[in-house]
């Protein structure tokens, strides 16, 4: 922030304040009246100054006045009931599958089709086609947290249509949207998946290694995708691929000749039944790449797609520490060690208070990327550092969580080992899902 | 509705405390860090400013004089006296920590006095600048073991002991002590009296020389037969032994997000010119690579602004629940938790970034890790926070986690 005209004034008022002289001639207590008195003024003037222009502003648009923008944590109503019920969901129906579907690393059978209940795409598609039409970055934020609160790979298997639904409203042309979003409208479950991650280590997502030429019948796409969810059942991707020296998402149906999917179970996010994608020359249609002949204002960004997808990422790291949390509570206040509960000792304790401190911090860093990015502000600086203090603090309470377990924490006996791989992802993954 | 930045009517304030940091205080800033002791003149101007301003701010403005907790109000969302004073006093704090700690009328007893001062006693020590004094020499964070004693003589109460580490002790006109009325009905007979500057028996015995915060006097007062009328005992003098302590633990609950606040405030000002001074030399942390794609120095660099956004959303979110009346003493614990390891944390690396540059003295990076330790002590350690917090989550009484 520059100086501006105030800044100057102090800066002379100090100088003047040290000269030696003035405290010599006692000049000091009246010209302090003086500024007192000088700055009340220029204050109140300044501000009534900013009020005028709001007052001229409000009447130029002739608008109901705009609810003041002030600070605010408080949810709606509307996403106070959508939190609450999501959450029961997540206790009553995801929690007890996610033991064995991590064993077995098998989609739990009738989970998608279950959870079409929560109407989660609906929410994003257009009044016209069907849904809400209300595309909002920051319920979804909500949705995921409490989600993966139940579990964490089965979040992310229930979010993947979801977040196929949210990408194409909100970047698909009318054909688009039109030929695709009816079909997740549909009694049945619709799946979908987004493959963006490739198998390879450092792993960049501005330098994809999938790629799509332009032929006559429209596109060509190759590549290999990783992490990709719902063990080949989806019937619709969103891939990402370099075209034309740029990153761009390709709307690729399953059944395209030369697609593969093959199972690659991984260390975590068994339950979501991770495999590989590979693309061997795909043909697709012309109306195949996202956005295509959209306008300027509307046209596809990957940046914000990655980043929508991180802070995904992130609120299902938050949602599983806090299920990591909600556990360790009662866990260490009924483990007796020495005559009392170890809770009693601050080793122990310590480490609570720090996982309620670091789960508050990537709240609150979600929450202002998720917001500015639903009032269409530019978010990406918010969105990378709260992708940087996920990672970081959410994979420290997978440890952690093992650790005040104990030889217990080590076994299949509680959640916490799962929580402890499961949470590794979040240093690995980009795309897969999209607020 | 979520919204997390600034609101657009604290923005002139912010931006005024922002103008004084650079054009005030960072002038400043070097001079009194190495005179010690001496008075910074250039504050009393500033206070007689800073008073206009804040008189001519339609809601009162902003100081530790003015905090108190916001009636709860669901209707609507205020964002009131607390968060003002956070976001201002980080500006400041960006500037220099001692002289923000060093501005008359704004010490930790205007905070006190503001939260449980009646009428009365509010239009005798409202615009007085006072002192806290707690801690004794046997006695820091264990606030309840506190052995000055306030013995009731008629309508006088006599004080007589030894407290240390007393902010503005020396330069503040009225100090708020913390006595026991009587030893034996333990942290209940608490309370807090206010002795002004001048009272016969009063006696500032010592200045501490200090790591940093040098700009800020740091006083030792002894108290022998020291006679303080009745009417300057803050709040009840019931002693309760039920609610007791509870009243005069509350000031925390306004003051804790301000001391994370001036602890932001430092760490900006470190990742600020660390940053600055890396561009010079060609490394530019402009978030286009992932910190795992990037070098260990831009690395760094993302980490700290993490955890200081994070430090200060928590710090905004803490006040912004005392402006609204909701019970905030764990979000202000976490707030000061997490805003005073990682001020000290951040300016400590920067030092580290930077070698001899942040080392020696040309810069005032070194200053600011020097300042920023003692926001991770005073106002309750860290330790103490964190034995807050565990307590509240775990539903443990002071005897069970200790």
């Amino acid at each position: 922030m520059p100086t501006d005209i105030q800044g100057l004034g102090l800066g002379l008022a100090s100088r003047f304040a040290a000269n030696p002289l003035v405290r010599k001639y006692g000049l000091a207590k009246p010209a302090e009246k003086i500024a007192y008195a000088a700055t009340k003024k220029g204050f109140q003037l300044v501000q009534k100054g900013m009020a005028k222009k709001n007052q001229n502003k409000q009447k130029d648009i002739k608008a109901l006045p705009a609810p003041a923008a002030l600070f605010d944590l408080s949810l709606t109503e509307e996403q106070q009931m959508i939190r609450d019920s999501v959450k029961s969901y997540a206790e009553n129906n995801i929690r007890p599958l996610a033991l064995a579907a991590d064993e077995n690393a098998t989609l739990p059978e009738s989970l998608l089709e279950d959870a079409q209940e929560l109407g989660l795409n609906y929410f994003a598609i257009p009044e016209n086609l069907g849904g809400a039409g209300q595309l909002s970055p920051m319920t979804s934020a909500l949705v995921a947290e409490d989600l993966a609160w139940g579990d964490f790979s089965l979040a992310y298997a229930i979010l993947s249509s979801s977040s196929v639904v949210n990408t194409i409203s909100r970047w698909g042309n009318e054909q688009q949207q039109a030929s695709w979003l009816p079909k997740f409208c549909e009694e049945h479950a619709y799946n979908a998946a987004i493959a963006v991650q490739e198998p390879q280590p450092l792993f960049n997502t501005e330098l994809l290694s999938t790629k799509a030429k332009q032929n006559k019948k429209g596109f060509t796409i190759s590549g290999t995708k990783s992490l990709v969810p719902l063990a080949g059942n989806a019937q619709l991707y969103l891939v990402a691929a370099q075209f034309k020296g740029k990153n761009q998402v390709f709307i690729v149906p399953a059944d395209s000749k030369g697609l593969i999917f093959e199972s690659s179970p991984a260390m975590g996010l068994r339950g979501a039944e991770v495999g590989t994608l590979k693309l061997d020359k795909v043909q697709l249609d012309k109306h195949a790449l996202l956005g295509i002949n959209q306008p300027q204002h509307k046209a596809f960004n990957y940046q914000t797609f990655i980043d929508s997808s991180h802070l995904n990422w992130c609120a299902m790291a938050i949602g599983c520490s806090q299920a990591a949390l909600d556990y360790l509570i009662p866990y260490v206040n009924e483990r007796y060690a020495f005559g009392e509960p170890i809770s009693h000792r601050q080793s122990v304790a310590f480490m609570i208070a720090n996982m309620k401190i670091e789960i508050e911090s990537m709240r609150l860093l979600l929450w202002k990327a998720a917001s500015r990015f639903e009032r269409g502000e530019d978010f990406h600086r918010d969105a990378f550092l709260a992708h940087h203090l996920c990672m970081d603090k959410s994979m420290e309470i997978g440890t952690n969580a093992v650790q005040l377990l104990g030889g217990h924490g080590f076994t299949k006996e509680h959640p916490a080992e799962r929580w402890y791989r499961d949470l590794r992802v979040l240093a690995i993954i980009s795309g897969g899902l999209q607020l | 509705m979520i919204n997390l930045e600034v609101p657009k009517k604290l923005r002139v304030l912010v931006n005024q405390a922002r103008q004084t940091a650079d054009n005030v205080f960072r002038p400043i800033s070097r001079k009194y860090d190495k005179a010690e002791h001496d008075y910074p003149i250039e504050l009393d101007m500033f206070a007689a400013i800073m008073d206009g301003m804040n008189d001519a701010l339609e809601d009162g403005g902003a100081g530790s004089g003015k905090l108190r907790q916001g009636t709860k109000d669901s209707s609507q969302i205020q964002n009131g006296i607390n968060m003002t004073t956070v976001l201002g006093l980080a500006e400041l704090c960006r500037g220099d920590v001692g002289l923000s700690l060093t501005m008359p009328r704004q010490g930790l007893g205007n905070a006190a006095i503001a939260a449980v001062a009646n009428d009365e006693q509010l239009s005798r020590f409202g615009n007085k600048w006072a002192a806290m004094a707690i801690t004794e020499p046997g006695c820091g964070s264990d606030s309840a073991a506190v052995r000055t004693s306030a013995i009731k003589d008629g309508d006088d109460y006599i004080i007589n002991g030894e407290k240390i580490f007393v902010t503005s002790g020396e330069r503040a006109d009225a100090v708020v002590v913390w006595a026991t009325v009587d030893k034996n009905l333990g942290k209940a007979a608490i309370k807090s009296f206010v002795v002004e500057k001048g009272t016969p028996g009063m006696e500032v015995t010592r200045l501490e020389k200090k790591l940093g915060i040098k700009a800020s006097d740091t006083a030792s007062i002894s108290f022998n037969d020291c006679r303080v009328p009745r009417a300057n005992l803050l709040g009840s003098e019931e002693v309760n032994v039920d609610k007791g302590f509870a009243g005069v633990m509350q000031t925390f609950d306004n003051t804790r997000p301000v001391v994370a606040a001036m602890a932001i405030g430092v760490a900006t000002a470190s990742v600020e010119r660390t940053k600055e001074l890396l561009k010079k030399q060609g490394i530019d942390a402009n978030y286009k690579r992932p910190a795992k794609l990037s070098s260990q120095l831009e690395a760094e660099v993302y980490q700290m602004e993490a955890e200081l956004e994070a430090a200060r959303l928590l710090t905004i979110k803490a006040a912004w629940m005392a402006d609204n009346g909701q019970p905030n003493s764990m979000e202000a614990s976490i707030s000061k938790a997490k805003a005073g390891r990682t001020a000290n944390d951040i300016t400590l690396k920067c030092v580290e970034l930077l070698g001899t540059v942040g080392y020696c003295e040309d810069e005032l990076l070194e200053k600011w890790a020097r300042d920023s330790k003692i926001l991770d002590i005073f106002e309750g350690t860290q330790q103490i926070q964190q034995l807050i917090i565990a307590r509240r989550l775990l539903g443990k009484s002071s005897n069970e986690l200790k």
